[in-house]
């Protein structure tokens, strides 16, 4: 098998995780390069709803979703960064109760988020639902093009003179001479070091390495429809957290929520469930009365990798030197280039601005 | 006739698509006897070549396709097949007990019906290569021509440049002439060579080459200039068409630069190469796909008694590889017999006599399928000359160079440079360019086509209102699972 050449880390996986790894790893003056098996942000970098809200962000994450949204701000246009603002929205009594405690609990983790009048929200929005009950603001909420993702990643990758190995996937990971050997269908990399950051593929990555991580993947559901006059402005989302929407600035609406589609990355792109869709797209619809004359132009579903207690895999692998992961970020999309640079500073020998999650821990639920 | 959609009712088999191969399909189940659903999107059978009139046109003279067009809705109206028109299917699966699941938008309302067996006849698209200017008012396509023909007897300018290749150059300027237009010139890729090598593959059919041969007659006694071996080198006008350039090719459809350019003034236009199988109902299914130029581009890898690698799941017809009309009724009727054999679970050792004469008269057809197509298969020269400022995909206005740029940044699948260029992410969902974008890839790439992958597909499988979807709901039934974790 042909040696493509020696690094100080071969970081597997060219999402937002291991691209934003490898650039601070660069910057700290190692020598990475990155191995992907399809191209740079398909996965779910690039097929989420790109959602920067912190009104859906877990409150133990939210000092890391806050420094996330910054980095989302400094890259900017380039990944069509916008800052909107956000309302959650309440229909009922017991989704206002859930809305009250959840938002008081974020506010005090630092989001600035507000309960707001219902005479404010139909100002500010004018074609939500009627029946709205209770709303609360965030002027921090806003989207980036999560489809651009591959497209940023890959110019920063190559101005940091740090390269990458696309549509080649590894196929085996040897330890030898305290170097590990990865084979791969293009060639061998060798690294002194390895980082696993491919998401949905972590557990069979790892399975090589024979490490068992308890990995569960979700298949969330997205939807956009046909361009639209200015239906609303600001990112909508629903108490439970099953409804994220958001009219792009091209006029396309795009809506999400978590609902699940089915699937395993091992069996490629995972599929669209009718009848999950049409839920999502019911509430959609509730929401925003107006969405019901909209044709849909496409429906996808993303794999979303998990571990039980919903909190990062991020830190050593156990029982290997040299070895790490990052993965299992809920709210990836938002915290990913943040919890990323973190991750790149243990690796470097330095210490993280905030603790990392060290996936050699109890998993039971929170 | 509206589908039994309650939640019990279990069809044999559901066809969908009615076309010649859907149609034919829909029979030989039937005679099978089995319960058949026939579903299509258009207001009466036929599919595009045998368009039914729009029932605003009192009446139409009888054409070939008129009178088998006739002959078939005939047949079908007295078959026992449920035939459900105004439909759309824009979502399908396959549940735990291997039934299927159709989801429905009849006349603007949603129904779900079910079925052991779903044959899949869903036609072609016609590929129509993009040149400056090819998105102005008054510029169609040489199929869409035809259907506008068919449904309303109209004509879209006064005088009009038929241009691209194969026989539906020819047909459609026969029918403009027919039906009163008058025609600027017919200018065609192909060179009286390309229709010499194709001949012997027309001689089986000598009533379609004595019609061809009438078709050419008429053009020469109106005194229509026709072109071969020509391309459109750009259309212009400042709010629609006012003139066509074209230019000499050389055998690769290479422009021959040292010639002048011709500029002909028209209105309007009708331009195509060729047909493209309408292959998403079967990749949304799971059936693999491969490129094979002779049978029009990506088909989905079908056996020749239609079965596929999805069990339960039949493809048809032009959906199958670009075969024509006549290939895609014998392929119909052997879709219909295989499916039905696998709904009554008799799957025969070895074919029936039906089944074996239905092969062989398949076999036999299908040559002049093959030189018929052959004529629109692209040529490397043609890409050579797409201009930068060309736009490629018009749903979302990308250009040519917009692709080129992030090719040479990087980009090595059809699949990123959708995401990263829009380009196939309107509402035609890639159906006009995604092929296109595939070619100019395979270019820019210096890789062959057939080892690029298109990129996936996704429903629905033609846009769809959320209310026509949605229905009627009450938000205190939505199954509203627990909260995500705080």
């Amino acid at each position: 098998m042909t040696e493509l050449g020696r690094y100080d880390i071969v970081i597997v996986g060219g999402g937002i995780l291991g691209a934003a790894s490898a650039l601070r790893l660069r910057a700290g003056g190692m020598k990475p390069i990155v191995i992907e098996k399809d191209e740079m942000g398909q996965g779910a970098s690039g097929v989420n709803a790109g959602t920067l809200s912190l009104q859906i962000k877990r409150v133990k994450l939210m000092p890391y979703a806050l420094r996330g949204h910054q980095r989302w701000e400094h890259m900017g246009r380039a990944v069509g960064f916008r800052k909107t603002g956000g309302y959650t929205l309440a229909f009922n009594e017991r989704e206002a109760t859930l809305l009250e405690e959840r938002m008081a609990l974020k506010r005090d983790a630092g989001a600035p988020i507000e309960l707001v009048s219902m005479k404010s929200l139909a100002a500010a929005e004018p074609r939500l639902c009627s029946a709205v009950v209770a709303a609360s603001y965030c002027s921090e909420d806003g989207y980036a093009n999560a489809s651009l993702t591959g497209q940023y990643y890959r110019r920063a990758l190559r101005e940091a003179d740090i390269p990458v190995l696309e549509n080649s996937e590894v196929l085996n990971i040897q330890r030898t001479n305290s170097e590990y050997h990865i084979e791969s269908s293009l060639g061998t990399l060798v690294g002194q070091r390895i980082l696993l950051a491919c998401g949905a593929w972590l557990p069979s990555v790892a399975a090589l390495l024979e490490v068992d991580l308890p990995v569960q993947v979700r298949v969330n559901t997205l939807s956009v429809t046909e361009r639209s006059p200015e239906l609303f402005s600001n990112v909508i989302g629903h108490a439970t957290g099953l409804l994220t929407m958001k009219q792009k600035s091209n006029g396309t609406i795009l809506i999400g929520g978590g609902w699940q589609g089915r699937g395993h990355p091992s069996e490629g792109r995972g599929q669209v469930v009718a009848q999950s869709l049409l839920t999502n797209l019911r509430l959609a619809q509730y929401a925003v009365p107006a969405l019901s004359a909209l044709r849909i132009v496409r429906s996808w579903t993303g794999f979303e990798a998990n571990v039980p207690d919903y909190y990062p895999l991020a830190g050593a692998l156990p029982g290997l030197p040299d070895a790490y992961v990052l993965g299992c970020v809920r709210g990836g999309y938002t915290i990913g280039p943040y919890i990323a640079q973190l991750m790149g500073d243990l690796i470097l020998g330095r210490a993280p601005e905030l603790p990392l999650f060290d996936p050699d821990r109890s998993y039971d639920c929170a | 006739m509206s589908p039994n959609s309650t939640h019990s009712h279990i069809y044999d088999i559901a066809v969908l698509g009615a076309g010649p191969a859907g149609i034919a399909a829909a029979i030989q189940a039937s005679q099978q006897q089995c319960e058949v659903l026939l579903i299509d999107e258009q207001p009466q059978a036929g599919g595009q070549i045998w368009r039914a009139k729009s029932d605003s046109i009192i009446s139409a003279p009888a054409t070939p396709e008129s009178i088998n067009a006739d002959e078939s809705r005939q047949v079908l109206a007295t078959s026992g097949i449920t035939h459900s028109c105004n439909s759309r299917v824009w979502h399908f699966e396959k549940q735990a007990n291997d039934i299927w699941i159709l989801y429905l938008v009849t006349n603007g309302q949603s129904s779900q019906i079910q079925c052991r067996a779903l044959i899949l006849a869903t036609g072609a698209y016609e590929r129509v290569f993009p040149v400056p200017g090819w998105t102005l008012p008054g510029v169609l396509g040489l199929a869409g021509a035809t259907s506008m023909f068919k449904e309303y007897q109209t004509l879209h300018g006064s005088h009009t440049l038929v241009c691209g290749t194969g026989p539906l150059v020819f047909y459609v300027a026969s029918e403009i002439l027919r039906l009163g237009g008058s025609i600027s010139a017919v200018v065609t890729l192909n060179s009286r060579l390309d229709w010499l090598q194709a001949l012997p593959g027309m001689l089986g059919r000598p009533a379609l080459l004595r019609r061809g041969f009438a078709w050419m007659l008429e053009l020469k006694r109106r005194g229509v200039p026709v072109h071969w071996a020509h391309a459109v080198h750009s259309i212009s006008g400042s709010s629609a068409v006012e003139n066509v350039n074209i230019i000499p090719v050389d055998r690769t459809w290479a422009w021959r630069r040292e010639v002048k350019l011709n500029s002909i003034a028209t209105d309007s236009v009708c331009m195509g190469q060729g047909l493209l199988p309408s292959i998403e109902a079967a990749r949304l299914a799971g059936v693999a796909t491969r490129y094979d130029a002779s049978l029009g581009g990506w088909i989905p890898d079908v056996e020749t008694d239609t079965s596929t690698s999805v069990s339960g799941l039949y493809v048809c017809g032009d959906g199958a590889g670009i075969l024509g009309v006549d290939v895609a009724q014998i392929q119909g009727k052997i879709a219909g017999l295989t499916a039905s054999n696998f709904v009554k679970q008799q799957e025969p050792e070895k074919p029936s006599s039906l089944m074996k004469f239905l092969l062989y008269k398949f076999a036999k057809l299908k040559n002049f399928g093959l030189a018929m197509t052959r004529l629109s298969i692209p040529r490397d020269g043609q890409l050579k000359i797409i201009s930068p400022e060309t736009i490629i995909c018009r749903c979302e206005d990308v250009t040519y160079a917009e692709l080129q740029s992030l090719l040479q940044r990087g980009a090595t699948t059809a699949t990123a440079l959708k995401s990263e260029s829009r380009a196939g992410m309107g509402p035609c969902g890639g159906k006009f360019c995604m092929e296109m974008v595939l070619r100019l890839t395979a270019k820019e790439l210096g890789q062959p086509i057939s080892e690029l992958k298109p990129p996936s597909v996704r429903p629905p499988l033609r846009p769809v209102a959320l209310e026509a979807i949605t229905g009627d709901f009450q938000y205190d039934d939505l199954p509203i699972p627990k909260s995500a974790p705080l």
